[in-house]
């Protein structure tokens, strides 16, 4: 049952991005300074809305773990950490591509960027603390213990980038201004399928991390026989 | 009130339990051996029982304190594998040292008084970098008995001491038996285990076999807990 | 308090220790002054330049050099089984950690005020005359790098590559503190007053230290126990 509700959610989501990506491509008009290339922001942002959501996830599992013990938090936590840092990653990637479409150049240490970037790098971090526990609740203890530090640091790196961007100024690579209702409107609705493919990505790590804590446990219980 | 409580305690490694539901309770002035095959859950149990593991499930008290109330650690003295003294200070500032983080009124003297008692008087201003293994030993044994603790938890004292050690171990564990302090010792020594021991306990893959009084049996036979409640 | 008292008996302990032995300390000192040595032989900054990186140059300096005093922190108590010791006893985990925290402090504070005045000769700076506000900054900003590197230490004490993954988890998260104490270190060498936009850095590395101390001492506790 649980299966065929996966299933279902991604044909959605496919179904609702390619309904999008018509939308996207046929309808909406050009954007007056950046041509069509804009219109990557349709995925840009929504990505990095989801990247935050995972990692907000993560460290209220983290919470929940350290206060409960009970190892299916940290399979949350862990499992919503990899798909945020996934999309955080592709926020990145999109960045870059339209950088490089908008101003020729790959990188440049614009604001979102680098916090962004910041933010990947201290997942990753948690990541690798994961690799280096063997024990899996001293593994999920000392992940816990960094996501929540890694949370609240993020909106700590966040002002404080933006803060010294504003003092030395560097290009943008995009404008802060507003923008047009209907297309408002379509980054929002892009992010439901990218949100449908956060929860099913999640659900299905999360099954796979349970699985791989009994197949230790069964694995500890064979040796002590 | 009891010297030591376990109640319902459980640990478990990631879903493997490494202890099951064990409790049990020892009186002061009691001497309590531990037994079990290695990786049964000896040291386990007695890291718990020391506040320096949480058990997964499960509580701990001694003398009718939370484990890890300061009012109750500082009437716990450990003695585990590490000797846990420092190698780059001397004898005397190590002792002097713990003395002081357990709060004792004169730590000065408490540490003289230590060391004379173990035999490392001459020695006292040594770095313990420079000490054989016998006198290391005897060293940490100081230390675990330095504050005058209620409850005294060892993990295979007898382990690894020369016998010079072993005979100051003797006498300070049966001294503490005359002043009605409580011992929970973890061995696979047998023999001397259990002539000290009042109560016996045996840890089978995590679960008490067997808690009860030493008998006379036991003290003949040290093979007879084993073998009755043993696995085959 | 015993808090303070605790604090204070393991914080002379961990000074005496590492006083008698020196070998953080060596190691940190010895790689602060080398690196700051080769940037100037091999960028041979002018005056100019020199203004613009000062702050940067100085803090990724400290920040290495501080990673190889943070990681010996509770390294040293591995050592036949010291930690478990310390955790027994009545000893609370916030006060291990507070006692740490300052023995680390004082031996990052003192490599930083040697490393100053080396680079005030090798790259040509006056700093000096602006002592004082510097010294609050390295105050402030050692106490942030400090606070995070002790708690992650304590994590990292007994995992393989510890000697990696403190660093690791350490540096992205104290970018913001490093980026308060560069901006303010550069500012103040440039001659600006300590007011308007270098006090908002200022603040944001007090409220940095604030928030990390408070996090840190809650959750040492939970990171010391096994």
């Amino acid at each position: 049952m649980k299966d065929k509700l996966l299933y279902a959610a991604c044909l959605l989501a496919a179904w609702l991005v390619l309904a999008n990506l018509s939308v996207i491509l046929l309808v909406l008009p050009d954007e007056a300074e950046q041509g069509a290339i804009y219109r990557i922001i349709f995925f840009h942002v929504p990505a990095a809305w989801s990247a935050f959501l995972g990692f907000l996830v993560a460290a209220l599992a983290s919470v929940a773990y350290l206060v409960k013990r009970n190892l299916w938090f940290d399979a949350l936590a862990v499992s919503v950490t990899e798909v945020g840092l996934a999309f955080a990653v592709v926020n990145l990637v999109t960045g870059m591509i339209w950088g490089r479409i908008i101003w020729g150049i790959w990188w440049t240490w614009d604001a979102r960027l680098t916090s962004m970037l910041v933010c990947a790098l201290l997942y990753a971090g948690y990541l690798m603390l994961r690799r280096a526990v063997e024990e899996p609740a001293q593994r999920a203890k000392f992940s816990a213990v960094f996501s929540i530090f890694a949370f609240i640091d993020v909106p700590i790196v966040w002002f404080s980038i933006q803060w010294w961007r504003t003092q030395h100024p560097q290009p943008v690579f995009r404008g802060g201004g507003s923008m047009d209702p209907a297309m408002y409107k379509m980054m929002f609705a892009n992010w439901v399928p990218l949100l449908l493919l956060f929860v099913v990505l999640s659900v299905v790590r999360l099954r796979q991390e349970r699985a791989r804590g009994e197949i230790d446990a069964l694995r500890r219980e064979a040796h002590a026989l | 009130m009891t010297a030591v409580s376990a109640a319902g305690v459980w640990k478990y490694y990631g879903d493997y339990p490494a202890l099951k539901n064990i409790s049990l309770t020892v009186e002061p002035g009691s001497c309590l051996a531990l037994l079990g095959r290695n990786g049964a859950g000896k040291t386990t149990l007695l890291r718990i029982l020391a506040g320096l593991s949480q058990p997964s499930r499960g509580t701990v008290s001694i003398g009718g304190l939370a484990v890890r109330d300061p009012r109750a650690r500082r009437n716990i003295g450990i003695l585990g594998h590490g000797i846990a003294v420092y190698e780059e200070f001397s004898a005397y500032e190590n002792l002097r040292l713990f003395a002081g983080l357990y709060g004792l009124a004169d730590p000065h003297r408490a540490a003289l008084e230590w060391l004379e008692r173990t035999g490392l008087d001459r020695v006292k201003d040594g770095l313990v970098r420079e000490f054989s293994r016998g006198m290391r030993q005897r060293l940490a044994v100081a230390r675990a008995f330095l504050h005058n603790p209620h409850v005294l938890l060892l993990d295979e004292p007898f382990t690894a001491l020369d016998d010079r050690a072993i005979a100051v171990l003797q006498n300070l564990l049966a001294e503490a038996r005359s002043q009605n302090r409580t011992v929970i010792l973890s061995t696979h020594q047998l023999r001397e285990a259990l002539e000290l021991a009042t109560h016996v306990a045996l840890i089978q893959r995590g679960a008490l076999a067997y808690a009860g009084e030493r008998t006379p049996i036991m003290l003949e036979d040290p093979g007879w807990l084993y073998r009755n409640y043993g696995e085959a | 308090m015993s808090f303070f008292r605790h604090s204070v008996q393991i914080a002379s302990k961990d000074l005496r220790a590492e006083l008698r032995t020196k070998e953080a300390l060596n190691a940190s000192l010895s790689f602060a002054l080398v690196i700051l040595l080769l940037f100037s032989f091999a960028f041979d900054p002018t005056a100019e330049q020199t203004r613009e990186i000062s702050g940067g140059l100085l803090w990724l300096v400290f920040a290495f050099a501080g990673a190889l005093i943070l990681n010996r922190s509770f390294a040293r108590e591995l050592t036949n089984d010291c930690l478990d010791a310390l955790v027994a006893s009545p000893v609370s985990g916030p006060a291990l950690f507070t006692g740490k925290c300052l023995a680390n402090m004082a031996l990052l504070v003192a490599v930083e005020l040697i490393c100053l005045p080396v680079f005030g000769i090798f790259y040509n700076v006056r700093w000096a005359h602006r002592f004082w506000p510097l010294l609050l900054t390295l105050i402030l900003g050692t106490w942030g790098i400090t606070v995070v590197g002790t708690v992650f230490s304590a994590l990292t004490v007994n995992l393989r590559l510890r000697e990696l993954m403190l660093p690791t988890l350490v540096y992205p998260l104290l970018i913001p503190a490093l980026m308060a104490a560069i901006q303010l270190t550069t500012g103040l060498l440039a001659g600006q007053p300590l007011a308007a936009e270098l006090t908002n850095w200022l603040k944001l590395l007090i409220g940095f230290d604030i928030i990390f101390t408070a996090l840190a001492l809650g959750l040492v506790e939970t990171v010391l126990m096994g």
